[in-house]
């Protein structure tokens, strides 16, 4: 970008870029340093010597709790994601139509979840649903993560419209399309991709969720991230190396898949705008 | 013009949802910080009583009738426990007291006058419980908020700091901040040079690079705090390569300390630092650099004078984000620090899931959220008279 052509010019670059490697190092490498760590066959947090093995991953697979942990986080991400989705795409194909003043007081409202620590989160839903009768049971976290994920899919699936060409609406519309058939013919389809992104997001965001379900699941409701806390903080094992594996590759691919969706959505846009005008 | 009742009607299910089941729970879980109905439901009389007395010294024998008759009467519907509660928060004590004042009349002791209940304990004839009783009349109160400030209210009505030993939350709430800050600190200084590399190379070469970000962005701030918490043992990776290396001969204590603290939260939230500093930096036109260039500024100079003040709101932004992020952080300063790095959120926990002191948990998040959004608000206006 910057034409660089002078000795201390060129050294300055050098120097960004070593400690550009040192803090892509600090960012990645404890990620990725867990994976030969869970395949250790020794009780020790060490990298392996002589030998793999997936003996962590089968004390996992072994124990009744981390299996119904997973199983209760799955469930709860699932009803979580089928809640916040519908509810954050229509609000976001709103937003995206939306010339009015109170179009900032939405926004700031809608984002709410994102600023409020979480910590005062949690404890607001534990005092409401503790009178409720609702903390062991998973209604409270399903209505709680759906609140967390749903500023997750305005933002993704509300970027994914902006790019949109607003003619293309005009012109069902002129074609004698009502709102809904625009809707349901028009926007639909442009906006699946991002709407699928949206979804992962607010899958990760349940399934990933820990302070809130520190404070509001009961014993019955523990879920994958409460198993590893309780973990990492009573005893820490390889086995604690295997999950986080685990948890790593799953959102890696999810939100890598969502990351590609979006921009094959971003692609779907701007390539599908020029035949039409050209047609 | 038929697209204009729509919009709102899309956005209406949302909204709702939200108000419903996030912004009134927030609303009155800080409202609790200054509501305080504990002795008025179980004890109405005697809050109206308490409300009508003056507050002078000790209180007339009516009121100790009214205060003799519902200690009675909720110690046998089994509702004392809610005031002796309250009161023990203000004055440790008071529980025992009303339970054993409580059993004494059941067996019959008379409880018509002041005098009566000093009878059964000295402490009714003196005016500190009934000064505490007082202040918990409902239906709002300072109490809880003064605690958190660690300030009570005297016998006489005025504020004074707590004795030395429960004076707790002004350091813990310093140590928020301090950690905060740090962490936000660390993070413009590790993630500024990232972002400019970044927004500086060719889309070819920064797509990938861009991964080495988002792979921790994705990933959840558990997962790599269990992951921090598995390296950093004192026999763990860590120690042993700076062994190997010879940089240290013992193995050194690299967890459950503030340095754990902040290697982790630094490593949790610095994609939310180089994230919006970079989206930022490629807005910004190369050409005025390019000027600047060639009407002779050095390239160190051509930066501080035209790049780096294009970048500002973009640090303030971040900055931002990951002050804010951080003042709430409970997970990872519960795994990776000491009793000595807890931070208010650990505060928070104790009193809502422990001592069940949810007057106490809704004071101290009222503090926490106060000045962040004076924090936000002031980002907002900083971002908005940068010039951009």
């Amino acid at each position: 970008m910057i034409a660089v052509r002078s000795r201390s010019g060129r050294l300055g670059r050098a120097a960004l870029i070593a400690f550009c490697a040192l803090v892509f190092a600090f960012l990645v490498l404890p990620i990725l340093a867990v994976v030969p760590l869970s395949l250790n066959p020794g009780g020790f947090l060490v990298f392996p010597e002589g030998g793999l093995s997936l003996r962590w991953y089968r004390t996992l697979a072994d124990s009744p709790q981390w299996t119904h942990a997973f199983g209760n986080s799955f469930k709860i991400a699932v009803a979580t994601t089928a809640i916040a989705t519908p509810l954050g795409t229509l609000a976001a194909i709103g937003l995206s139509h939306m010339r009015s003043r109170a179009k900032p007081v939405i926004v700031a409202l809608i984002s709410a979840p994102l600023v409020m620590p979480i910590v005062v989160v949690a404890v607001a839903f534990y005092f409401l649903f503790a009178p409720l009768g609702l903390v062991n049971g998973p209604v409270g976290l399903v209505i709680a993560h759906s609140a967390l994920a749903l500023p997750f899919v305005v933002i993704v699936v509300h970027a994914s419209l902006s790019g949109l060409d607003p003619d293309l609406l005009r012109a069902a519309a002129s074609l004698g399309a009502p709102p809904l058939t625009q809707l349901v013919r028009v926007l639909a389809p442009l906006a699946a991709p991002g709407i699928a992104a949206g979804a992962v997001f607010a899958f990760m965001t349940s399934f990933d969720e820990t302070t809130v379900a520190l404070f509001i699941a009961g014993p019955e409701q523990r879920t994958l991230p409460i198993q590893m806390f309780e973990g990492v903080r009573e005893q820490i094992s390889p086995a604690i190396a295997a999950a986080a594996t685990l948890l790593i590759v799953a959102s890696t691919l999810l939100l890598g898949t969502a990351e590609l969706l979006r921009r094959r959505g971003e692609r779907l846009r701007t390539g599908s705008a020029a035949p039409d005008v050209g047609a | 013009m038929t697209r204009r009742w729509w919009p709102f009607a899309l956005v209406a299910p949302l909204l709702i949802f939200l108000i419903a089941s996030f912004i009134a729970p927030v609303m009155l879980m800080l409202s609790r910080a200054v509501i305080d109905r504990d002795l008025e439901r179980a004890w109405p009389e005697s809050a109206a009583a308490l409300r009508a007395w003056d507050g002078d010294g000790l209180p007339p024998d009516e009121l100790a009738r009214t205060v003799a008759h519902e200690t009675l009467a909720t110690h046998r519907a089994g509702t004392l426990n809610r005031v002796a509660n309250r009161l023990n928060y203000d004055m440790v004590g008071s529980r025992s007291l009303l339970y054993a004042t409580a059993d004494r009349l059941a067996a019959g002791a008379p409880g018509d006058t002041v005098a009566d209940l000093a009878r059964i304990d000295p402490r009714w004839g003196q005016p500190a419980i009934w000064s505490v009783m007082r202040h918990a009349d409902g239906p709002l109160t300072n109490y809880y908020l003064l605690a958190a400030l660690d300030r009570r209210l005297d016998a006489e009505g005025r504020i004074v700091g707590v004795p030395r030993e429960q004076a707790v939350f002004g350091d813990i709430f310093l140590r928020t901040f301090k950690i905060s800050a740090v962490v936000a600190l660390l993070c413009t200084l590790l993630g500024y040079p990232v972002a400019y590399l970044l927004a500086s190379l060719p889309a070819r070469t920064a797509n990938p690079l861009l991964i080495l970000v988002l792979l921790p962005f994705w990933t959840s701030a558990l997962v790599r705090t269990a992951a921090w918490a598995v390296l950093l043992q004192t026999n763990g990776v860590v120690n042993g390569a700076l062994q190997t290396i010879g940089l240290i001969d013992a193995p050194i204590q690299l967890i459950y300390n503030r340095l754990g603290v902040y290697i982790a939260m630094t490593h949790v939230l610095l994609p939310f630092f180089i994230l919006p500093l970079y989206s930022v930096m490629k807005g910004i036109a190369p050409t005025a650099m390019r000027a600047a260039s060639s009407l002779g500024a050095s390239p160190m100079l051509a930066f501080r004078k035209v790049y780096l003040p294009q970048t500002l709101p973009g640090v303030a932004a971040g900055a931002i984000i990951v002050f804010t992020l951080a003042l709430g952080y409970y997970v990872t300063p519960a795994l990776m620090g000491g009793g000595a790095d807890q931070m208010i959120s650990a505060s928070i926990a104790f009193y809502t899931n422990q001592s069940l002191n949810w007057g106490m948990a809704a004071a101290l998040s009222l503090l926490l959220v106060l000045p962040l959004l004076l924090m936000l608000f002031a980002g907002r206006t900083m971002v908005r008279t940068v010039p951009a």
